[in-house]
């Protein structure tokens, strides 16, 4: 079993324009993985695109100055997104919402949802900031 | 990552070119807008050009849908790939859009 080494480590300021170029070198690490092309193409640019529009507008509040770190470990078996941001303590369960037809017209509050769905496991770890650790099995 | 508009007969139809995401929604819906202002009733949003979209994406095209039906309009979608027809089918919005699989068969369904 090799060690799990570290395919990512950058670090953006809070400015959603940066999310697409970290979602590009993320979803390169994924084909060069050669996980299947689903997961590279959509579960992968998603879910990590949602963590992090929600650490630069929720955690970070767009403030500038602040910054968003990313890093992405890889494992035999896993890929693992670490999003860290600056901002305060929530209870993602709370913010987490099932999509239905009662609420299918609402304009926001997929991202959670989305998140959850796509990644094989999502954990909130409160360290100084914020830290949404996504896990997506390479197979 | 750009969004194109076109005229086809009475419709208009919206190219959506690579990523449909936070950074780039308040483009579309600002262009969509503005044609509806015009007076523009009917509108179609072609994604077989488009890579992904995030929630603040769908979340622009359901508040582009009833912006659009409020002034007694249709928006109709086009040419979702495999993993955009996922997304749809996971946050139930295929059941909120009338989406056809290609450009022609969604002008003619105006």
């Amino acid at each position: 079993m090799a060690k799990p080494r570290v395919a990512l480590d950058i670090e953006i300021p809070s400015d959603v324009k940066y999310i697409e170029q970290v979602v590009e070198l993320a979803t390169r690490q994924c084909r060069e993985l050669q996980m299947p092309p689903k997961k590279c193409s959509l579960n992968v640019p998603v879910a990590l695109s949602e963590a992090l529009s929600n650490a630069i507008i929720r955690g970070n509040r767009n403030g500038k100055g602040k910054h968003v770190r990313v890093r992405a470990v890889v494992s035999d078996d896993a890929i693992v997104f670490d999003v860290a941001d600056e901002g305060p303590d929530f209870d993602m369960e709370k913010m987490r919402v099932e999509p239905t037809a009662e609420n299918v017209m609402r304009e926001d509050g997929r991202g959670l949802f989305l998140m959850y769905r796509l990644m094989d496991r999502v954990e909130h770890i409160r360290n100084r900031g914020n830290v949404i650790r996504l896990t997506l099995r390479r197979e | 990552m750009s969004f194109s508009i076109s005229k086809q007969g009475d419709v208009v139809v919206v190219d959506v070119e690579g990523q449909l995401i936070v950074g780039n929604r308040q483009e579309l819906k600002q262009k969509v807008l503005d044609e509806l202002e015009r007076g523009e009733k009917k509108f179609l949003i072609d994604f077989s050009q488009t890579g992904y979209i995030d929630s603040s994406g769908l979340g622009v095209l359901v508040s582009l849908s009833k912006k659009i039906r409020e002034q007694g309009g249709e928006l109709r979608l086009a040419n979702l790939n495999d993993d955009l027809q996922t997304l749809f089918e996971l946050t139930k919005l295929d059941t909120l859009f009338q989406i056809s699989d290609s450009r022609e068969r969604a002008l003619e369904s105006f």
